[in-house]
């Protein structure tokens, strides 16, 4: 059965959207994770323009984080002075990003540079989480339960200055790196259509120190409300977004995740974290295979009336 | 990409381009010919094309006409019909892609001003005939003579041929230019019938069928008809919110993402 996308203005098979709806919130439930990182190339791999993948898959971010976020909100398991930093922090990247977006797409550059990006993103946080949890593995294989949390141990990051003391993450750090790690992922999400979880998360806990117990529901409630902000913007500024595509997505990724999630629990964390390495490692392959061989046609065109 | 109709000689020929042609005068004799020049008119059932949700590409049929032929050359078959059909034009930017440090990236580019967005053409002439070539001159006929003469460069290539004929192969992969040689057919003398085939992507706006009549390889006269893609009921609501309210389509959007996922927790609650 074939829908017609208004705003892509191309006719789909809705049964391959709602497939990849359904995996990626499999698989975002199973790891916790938006899927954005997922959902944009695999609609570019099906021929969706980027602008609309990227601006699309930010609007499915907003559904598969938002059930998330109120759950931790009720659980109370976020800190929102932390969060409401890193979300101010976000929607200035964000704003910056769209405009980065605009002159890219300009430039011709659009689609390469949000492959490039894809490939150094993943490879980079793929790599540094799969050595990490096949480390915690190990670990776990000889001594027994780890915790990610060194209390004490101090990096260069508490060294930066403009400290500020968070009482719900019992952490007294510089709100500089908070400010260039809400703005880089408010970039991220304009550009690449990711929610960015996949890197706030690491970030969070290796970088800043701050607990585990507060770092997922506080990198909901931000991501939910930058992913919806750029949405808006890609809406207003780009007109890239599609209702269409986006609502079947979003119900298929909300269902998948539910079962995703049930997966996930029975799994060990490092396992999981080990696994979600690994996928993210592939996707960042696949895209680095695109680049890098040549193409069935080295010429390509794009339409409009903009230079 | 409007082509400017050239009529040489005044027909009694009247044609709308809603009416079904059977309705219309088929061979009756024009008044005050001046000269035997031959005449060619065409009909289609719709002049709207409706893109529904579930659209996935539609054939349209073409009934045409000629009139004031000589019998005998059209007994041996010296007349030859093009019917096409040519999308909105629109500037089409082609990239070329070289391997810079193991990477293939764009790095020249040339950009092709109003060039029709897609193309579809039937002709009564198989592509293997061995009869005289149709001189086409600036006639946009088939997909090799559309003009792709208005050129701006982007980057310092001078293969200007190298670019057009990629950008005619990847619009031919993507089905938005087509041509199917030899498919008209008489259906009974002077009447003939041609089906053009739109793909599911094509563009929306006004669309022109072009009918093209050919004598011995040599062009006598053509006759045009708009035809309107366009997007039907929510299709349309849709394309209008986002572009003239895009704010409330953005917060629609937002508002529908915030719904499916409060529902989806509210649906799956099990603490």
């Amino acid at each position: 059965m074939s829908l017609y996308l208004p705003i892509a203005e191309m006719s789909v098979n809705i049964f391959v959207i709602l497939g990849m709806g359904a995996a990626v919130g499999f698989l975002s439930g199973m790891f916790g994770v938006g899927g954005g990182f997922l959902i944009t190339p695999l609609l570019i791999f099906y021929n969706v323009p980027p602008a609309i993948a990227v601006a699309t898959g930010a609007s499915q971010v907003v559904a598969s984080s938002i059930s998330g976020a109120i759950t931790h909100f009720r659980r109370g398991s976020l800190d929102f002075k932390l969060g409401t930093m890193l979300l101010v922090s976000g929607l200035i990247g964000s704003t910056i990003g769209i405009g980065i977006f605009a002159w890219l797409r300009e430039l011709g550059l659009l689609d390469l540079l949000i492959s490039l990006g894809y490939v150094l993103l993943l490879g980079i946080v793929g790599s540094l989480m799969l050595t990490e949890s096949i480390r915690a593995i190990r670990r776990a294989s000889k001594n027994g339960p780890t915790s990610l949390r060194k209390p004490g141990q101090h990096n260069w990051i508490h060294r930066l200055p403009f400290k500020m003391r968070f009482k719900k993450s019992k952490v007294y750090i510089s709100v500089v790196p908070i400010a260039a790690l809400g703005m880089l992922i408010g970039i991220l999400t304009s550009v690449m259509g990711i929610g960015g979880g996949f890197i706030m998360v690491p970030a969070m806990i290796y970088l800043l120190r701050i607990p585990t117990s507060v770092v997922v529901g506080t990198s909901l409630y931000q991501i939910v409300f930058v992913t919806a902000y750029t949405t808006m913007i890609q809406a207003t500024a780009n007109h890239t977004v599609d209702i269409g595509l986006a609502s079947v997505l979003m119900v298929a990724s909300v269902v998948g995740a539910q079962y995703g999630v049930r997966v996930g629990q029975r799994l060990k964390a490092e396992q999981l974290r080990a696994l979600l390495a690994l996928l993210v490692l592939a996707v960042g392959v696949r895209l680095a295979i695109d680049l890098v061989i040549e193409p069935k046609d080295v010429y390509s065109i794009v339409e409009g009336s903009s230079t | 990409m409007m082509r400017i109709c050239s009529p040489i000689v005044a027909t009694t020929f009247f044609l709308s381009a809603g009416s079904v042609f059977g309705a219309e005068p088929l061979s009756g004799p024009p008044v005050n010919v001046t000269s035997l020049q031959e005449t060619i008119d065409i009909g289609v059932s719709t002049n709207e094309i409706a893109i529904a949700s579930n659209f996935s590409g539609a054939d349209i049929t073409v009934f045409g006409a000629i009139g004031n032929t000589d019998p005998l050359l059209q007994e041996i078959g010296q007349y030859d019909i093009v019917v096409t059909l040519e999308g909105p034009t629109e500037d089409i930017t082609v990239h070329k892609k070289r391997r810079v440090f193991g990477i293939w990236i764009n790095t020249e580019s040339m950009r092709f001003l109003d060039v029709p967005t897609s193309f579809s053409m039937a002709s009564t002439r198989a592509e293997s005939s061995a009869l005289v070539p149709l001189q086409y001159g600036d006639i946009e006929a088939n997909v090799d003579s559309i003009n792709l003469r208005k050129v701006r460069f982007g980057g310092g290539s001078v293969d200007v041929d190298a670019f057009r004929e990629a950008l005619r192969r990847q619009k031919i992969n993507s089905g938005l230019y087509q041509e199917r040689p030899g498919s008209i057919r008489f259906i009974s003398g002077n009447l003939f019938r041609a089906t053009l085939r739109l793909p599911a992507d094509v563009p929306n706006g006004v669309h022109t069928l072009h009918a093209y009549l050919f004598k011995s390889g040599q062009f006598v006269t053509q006759r045009n008809l708009p035809l309107r893609v366009v997007k039907t009921g929510a299709e349309q609501a849709v394309t209008d919110a986002a572009m003239n309210h895009s704010f409330f389509y953005g917060a629609f959007v937002v508002l529908l993402a915030g719904i499916t996922g409060w529902l989806a927790s509210i649906i799956f609650r099990r603490d």
